[in-house]
């Protein structure tokens, strides 16, 4: 066998194997996306009544409380970024820490400082090898996670919000997460999620013409916007993180399609490339056969003259 | 047919129960409070403890439910718990453990939590 011809065969053995690996990371994608879109529906009844709950005693009382009104003038925000502990899922990453870098860039327009809590791996570290400043991260959860683990992000954040701005606290919450639309579509949006705006809450969840009951609070108005307050955020959160994992297994089955087409088509030039090295190979076998004889049948034609 | 009101129990990551009942027996912070169909419209912040619901069929549910909130309006009753178990979900003996080992840590939230566990999958 020819060198050439040795040469393609082997690059053809490489690249089937990798096709094959990344047909199975697109076949696993696909079911964990699946597997994530049940979780987000699963947990669409609680952040329904959730929201109910917190339209109902935002528009049906007068009560003032930090996670509704709007600071006078705000001075810090903080950022929240959903990002994934894995690549290999296209822009997927990439698209949702732009999104932040502009959200970070406006806020900063409007005087603000900005504090920057991030999940996942990858926007770690990207913002580590940018040394940037970094308030809190999360990592290790990203694919598959749990009501717990909004817990844990959410809290720093509540914390963070009910302090004074003087000592620290900040002054609005945004979040920056990669929302799931379908399975060919994902896009990072960012959103305001504290202060609240009732009425666009409101806006979401009731339907036109459904007016809100007159509720009777207990214990009392302030305490369950307390209690409730807190677990919106988390539920939210908890939202967004589902949502962003969706998006991710997505993104990653699309990136590992174009991964294995991109494997077949090579395959197919590989081979092409091969069958005519092989066929230069026996042309000039022949014509060297050819050749030969025919040195040899003028080489004794001359000689017996 | 007696009144009946709609229930749904969920918990932050499924749905745990829904379905009718006559009565629902839950633990705000300000005491149990008892719904029964037509009550007025009432939110309020649950304690961790049991809730009992008396079913239509006249059957009766218990769960063990971990902070949340009540809320009814217009004869349907929501309870929305970041953790519920229904009793027959609850695993005694496992709990059992949890239990002691809380004590032993004096981990006092979790031994609230493992007590109230407990006292949920004994009532039914």
């Amino acid at each position: 066998m020819g060198a050439q011809l040795r040469v393609y065969k082997r690059r053809i053995r490489s690249v089937t194997a990798t096709k094959k690996i990344t047909k199975a990371m697109e076949m696993i994608a696909a079911s964990r996306v699946v597997k994530a879109m049940r979780k987000v529906s699963a947990s669409t009844p609680y952040a329904q009544e959730l929201t109910r709950a917190v339209t109902a005693v935002g528009t049906g009382s007068t009560t003032k409380h930090p996670l509704t009104t709007e600071a006078e003038n705000p001075t810090r925000a903080a950022v929240l970024l959903l990002t994934s502990d894995r690549g290999l899922a296209g822009a997927f990453n990439s698209n949702a820490i732009k999104a932040a870098e502009q959200l970070t860039a406006r806020l900063e327009g409007e005087g603000k400082q900005v504090d920057a809590y991030i999940v996942g791996r990858r926007g770690v570290a990207h913002y580590n090898f940018r040394e940037r400043k970094v308030a809190e991260s999360w990592t290790g959860f990203t694919d598959e996670p749990s009501y717990a683990d909004a817990k844990t992000v959410a809290a720093p954040l509540i914390e963070a919000i009910q302090k004074d701005t003087a000592d620290g606290g900040v002054d609005e919450l945004h979040i920056v997460y990669t929302e799931f639309v379908s399975m060919m579509t994902q896009t990072a949006t960012g959103s305001r999620l504290l202060p609240l705006r009732l009425e666009e809450v409101a806006e979401e969840t009731a339907k036109k013409d459904e007016i809100l009951p007159l509720y009777d609070f207990e214990p009392s108005a302030e305490d369950v916007l307390d209690a409730l307050l807190p677990r919106y955020v988390e539920s939210r959160i908890y939202n967004a993180l589902l949502q962003s994992a969706a998006s991710k297994h997505a993104a990653t089955r699309r990136a590992m399609k174009s991964a294995t087409d991109n494997a077949g088509e090579l395959i197919d030039n590989l081979a092409r490339l091969a069958n005519a090295a092989r066929q230069a190979e026996i042309t000039q076998e022949i014509s060297e056969i050819v050749g030969g004889a025919s040195a040899l049948a003028d080489a004794t034609a001359g000689s017996d003259k | 047919m007696a009144a009946e009101l709609h229930v749904e129990l969920v918990a932050a990551d499924r749905q745990v129960w829904s379905g009718e009942a006559t009565l629902v027996v839950a633990r705000t912070t300000s005491g149990d409070i008892g719904v029964m169909p037509g009550h007025q419209p009432l939110l309020g912040v649950l304690e961790s403890g049991p809730v009992t619901i008396r079913t239509s069929e006249g059957g009766t549910v218990i769960a063990a439910v971990h902070g949340g909130f009540i809320s009814f309006a217009d004869n349907k009753l929501s309870l929305l718990a970041e953790i519920a178990e229904l009793s027959e979900e609850i695993d005694v003996q496992h709990v059992q453990r949890e239990l002691e080992r809380a004590k032993a840590e004096g981990d006092a939230h979790a031994e609230r939590r493992a007590e109230v566990r407990l006292r949920a999958a004994t009532a039914s």
